[in-house]
């Protein structure tokens, strides 16, 4: 039986394409409160007076709740392993407002009529402060963000002050980069900048919450992290973790904007103040404004080479915003350095990256596919670029002599061994798709029109090493069906169907005889959550585990029915048999067996973690066609080739290729996220951040070129962020191609390319 | 105000405020399938036919109904599975949350032009955004339920 490596369909695809009720709006209760809040309209103010008396009467109000009214226990949102490297930095409703947007009251009622209404009539006289918006600006600041005394952080060694805007500040270094960039012939000294795009999934954040009928606090939610969430609610709102359900439904994506609990305290506390079912569902607009977009970082990259191309030393120093939270701010920047630099391993002599975090008063960053590692190698990925240029190599030439090698250690990479690696390949088939040689660099067309081409290399992660846990259970039902519970959190990925491929595998059965149970965490085994490529790698191997060990116990209990001791019968899958004769017993029997008194209960249950985190790598090609009168880009053709080890679902990896290449060409060209000059997110729609239309890009195509990682279920690694990460610098290296403009701050727009100085 | 009208084939009538649109009234009304992705007329979600023409539900007000013929994904589950099913052979569906308003949308290209090319088809579905899929698998999946449209002419 043959399950991993099938494109078998989804789990859930009939559901979701026939329209069924599973998402969390459609699952609420009837009797729901609408709830709504009212957000500040100034980057830094005090709530010098609030008056809630006229909302409060309005017919159908249940309750108005003002910073007089919450627990005064400071938490984070992120959706991170306790402790969380994020600081303790909020509460649920604050005196203190410090971003546009930050909620100032949470009105509940019994329609969205009545709750708006209500909040029109909140009286609040501010005091308004002067605002830190620009991250250069941050540092050591007059104005700080957080000057509360009882600002905290877990994990002090991250370097966090909230007396400095200081989020996080550390180096991490390897060599004398100093005299080894002194003692090269190139060096390449830029500055890149990338912006707090937007996930835009598709669904916004939204969640219910009722109490059951034991009292405890229920919280249906469309999130990533059901586990973390149980722990951030029952924190902030000082109940006991063990008083908190959390159940994930269907999501309507997530792309790391879930990994924050951005939404699920406002009805949780509803819910504790009134006894009734309460739910939030934000609009695009708060989607857009206050949510968790990607940490705008900028990037002093310093790289240095040879004549004859053979890299020597890079330098890099992220500068990263994570506006007036702390979310995912330690974390996210250490993969701007970890996860790009480690990519020129081979002959490097040294290097060093260091960084600073930096609160400002604009809305909060958090996780968005790449964490950091899309902007890092926007910005390296770019210096390699301008490097080959310099040089006069073929940039394709440059990385073949330079790029990591499979067995080699990546001192960048926390000294981590390149154990597969497939980058050679990747990139060798990139170029023979692309048609590399004859496209490079560029040709005029017969309408005036320039096509040029580019290209980048990527990586990320398998999970976070040592600290990432997964753990299922399953059972053997009736009729020989294998039900399998997870804490793994599907967004519409697949994982649900992944992770039931890998036990069918590991079962010797027909993936349909394998039923999934998502998320509930009063049921599911724990998981941190989806998110950090982990699910497959991580969680996967837990599936494994836990499938031998329910084999062994199989095998006995059919040893037992047959009167044979265990180690003369084997279990083919279908049946448990005696190597010595031609006696079996089917698994039906056996499952049957197990609901009778004296047999050994069928159900196991291991987790997994991994002391290391394989990377997956990647190339990409763009081909872009740009006419030089308007300076509009199209591209035309995007190659991405990836190694995310064995591919368990050949569909599924293709589109999730696909939808992260379109996500990065976004990135590059069309998304750009806008504030005024008062910290106002001006990009509040659609119709202001553009996102891909199915007619932006003509073409994406996607192959695989797998290495096997000995360390993953069936040598599968990670692929979900790896993906979004080639092409901002592969077409931002395409025009340059084109244009001979170099644009190192996203997106690349038409007005850039016009404008930009040719080099 | 009560409007009146056909809702996959069957007469409702309904309770709405005077400045609802079709899709609250459809969501009051249990209508699973009709999402909201954008508050400003440009994600497709909330596709639904109103007298055979695919309309955005979140703007049309619901007053404009009355006596109107209104079919969702709902009235149309034999062509959901058959194209659901080509989507899902894709993967294309990933979380799935566009996926019944593009149906709406392909449900009509393949009335109004059943011999569409691909650069068509991009062209006519521009107004449903995908987050996930990268719209390539979507494009291979409506490929496949049009050409088997075909088959079933010939």
């Amino acid at each position: 039986m043959k399950a991993v490596g099938m494109g078998v369909r989804k789990k859930d695809a009939m559901a979701l394409t026939t329209g069924k009720p599973v998402y969390v709006a459609d699952i609420a209760p009837e009797d729901c409160l609408v709830v709504k809040l009212l957000r500040s309209p100034h980057a830094n103010a005090m709530i010098e007076e609030i008056d809630v008396s006229r909302a409060q009467r309005v017919p159908g109000v249940a309750c108005v709740l003002t910073y007089r009214d919450v627990p005064k226990t400071r938490f984070t949102l992120a959706g991170q392993t306790y402790p969380e490297f994020s600081p303790y930095d909020r509460l649920i409703l604050d005196r203190h407002l410090r971003c546009v947007g930050d909620p100032v009251a949470i009105v509940a009622a019994e329609t969205e009529k009545q709750a708006l209404a209500a909040m029109r009539l909140i009286r609040v006289r501010y005091q308004v402060l002067p605002a830190v918006l620009d991250a250069q600006e941050a540092l050591d600041n007059p104005v700080l963000v957080h000057p509360e005394e009882d600002w905290h952080a877990l994990v002090p060694d991250c370097g966090a002050d909230n007396r400095r805007n200081l989020c996080a500040t550390g180096e991490d270094a390897d060599g004398d980069v100093e005299a080894e960039l002194a003692a090269c012939d190139v060096v390449i000294d830029q500055i890149y900048e990338t912006k707090a795009n937007q996930q835009c999934m598709m669904e916004t954040f939204r969640a219910f919450t009722r109490c059951d009928a034991y009292g405890r606090l229920e919280v249906v939610s469309s999130t990533q992290i059901p586990f973390h969430v149980r722990r951030i609610l029952a924190t902030a709102l000082e109940l006991k973790k063990s008083d908190v359900r959390v159940v994930k439904p269907r999501i309507g994506g997530g792309f790391g904007a879930k990994q924050t609990a951005i939404c699920e305290v406002y009805p949780a506390i509803v819910t504790v103040k009134t006894g009734r079912p309460a739910m939030i569902i934000f609009t695009r607009e708060e989607s857009m404004t206050v949510s968790s977009p990607r940490h705008a970082m900028r990037m002093h990259v310093r790289v240095g080479a040879m004549r004859d191309g053979s890299i020597r030393a890079i330098d890099l120093h992220t500068l990263s915003n994570t506006g007036a939270y702390g979310e995912h701010g330690p974390t996210t920047v250490g993969l701007s350095g970890h996860k790009s630099i480690p990519l020129y391993t081979h002959g490097l002599k040294a290097f060093r990256f260091h960084w600073d975090v930096v609160y400002t008063n604009t809305m909060s960053a958090g996780a968005y596919r790449g964490y950091g590692a899309t902007q890092g190698l926007f910005a390296l990925e770019s210096a390699i670029n301008e490097l080959a240029h310099a040089l006069h190599m073929d940039p394709a030439a440059l990385r073949e002599a330079n790029m990591v090698r499979e067995g080699e250690r990546m001192p960048a990479y926390y000294g981590e061994t390149a154990g597969s690696c497939a980058i050679d390949r990747c990139l060798a088939r990139a170029k023979d798709m692309i048609g590399w040689d004859e496209k490079y660099p560029a040709r005029t067309m017969p309408n005036g029109h320039v096509r040029a081409v580019g290209m980048a290399l990527a990586m990320q992660g398998s999970g976070i090493s040592n600290v990432d846990t997964g753990a299922v259970s399953i059972r053997l039902g009736d009729d020989g069906i294998y039900n399998m519970s997870i804490g793994a959190t599907d967004m519409g990925t697949g994982c649900d169907t992944i992770l039931a491929q890998i036990a069918a595998q590991s079962l010797d059965c027909d993936v349909d005889n394998v039923t999934v149970h998502g998320v509930d965490t009063d049921t599911s085994p724990y998981d941190c959550g989806s998110y950090a490529s982990s699910t497959t790698y991580v969680t996967g191997m837990a599936v494994v585990r836990t499938c031998e060990v329910l084999r062994g116990k199989i095998t006995r209990v059919g040893a037992q029915l047959l009167g044979a001791a265990p180690e003369d019968v084997c279990f083919d899958g279908d049946c448990v048999r005696r190597m010595d004769s031609e006696e079996s017993v089917p698994l039906r029997e056996i499952a049957q067996a197990h609901m009778t008194a004296g047999v050994e209960d069928l159900s196991a249950c291991e987790s997994n973690g991994s002391p290391i985190s394989p990377p997956p790598f990647m190339a990409g090609c763009a081909e872009i066609d740009l006419d030089p009168l308007t300076g509009q880009v199209e591209v035309v053709d995007y190659v991405g080739v990836v190694d995310c080890g064995t591919v368990v679902n050949p569909n599924l990896a293709r589109v999730q290729t696909e939808g992260g290449i379109m996500q990065g060409i976004g990135m590059a060209l069309t998304e750009n996220p806008e504030m005024n000059g008062r910290g106002r997110t001006v990009s509040n729609s659609f119709l202001q951040y553009k996102v891909p239309s199915r007619v932006d890009a003509r073409s994406v195509r996607v192959a695989f070129e797998s290495s096997y990682e000995q360390t993953g279920p069936f040598g599968a690694k990670s692929i979900g962020e790896c993906v979004i990460n080639t092409p901002a610098p592969a077409i931002a290296d395409a025009v340059y191609n084109a244009s001979g403009v170099r644009v190192r701050s996203l997106p690349i727009t038409a007005e850039k390319i016009l404008l930009g100085e040719r080099e | 105000m009560t409007i009146e009208f056909t809702l996959n084939g069957r007469r409702v009538t309904a309770q709405a405020d005077a400045d609802a649109s079709l899709y609250q009234v459809l969501r009051a009304l249990h209508i699973a399938s009709v999402k909201c992705g954008c508050e400003t007329a440009n994600c497709g979600l909330c596709t639904v036919h109103m007298d055979g023409r695919a309309v955005l539900s979140c703007s049309v007000p619901a007053a404009r109904v009355q006596e109107h013929d209104i079919v969702t994904l709902e009235g149309l589950q034999e062509e959901a599975k058959a194209l659901g099913g080509c989507l899902a052979d894709e993967g294309a569906e990933q979380c799935g949350f566009c996926v019944p308003g593009l149906m709406m949308n392909v449900l009509a290209l393949a009335r109004e032009n059943p011999d569409a090319t691909d650069a068509e088809i991009d062209a006519y579905l521009a107004g449903n955004l995908c987050r996930c899929s990268g719209y390539m698998g979507q494009r291979r999946g409506i490929r496949r339920y049009l050409d088997s449209l075909k088959g079933v002419r010939a």
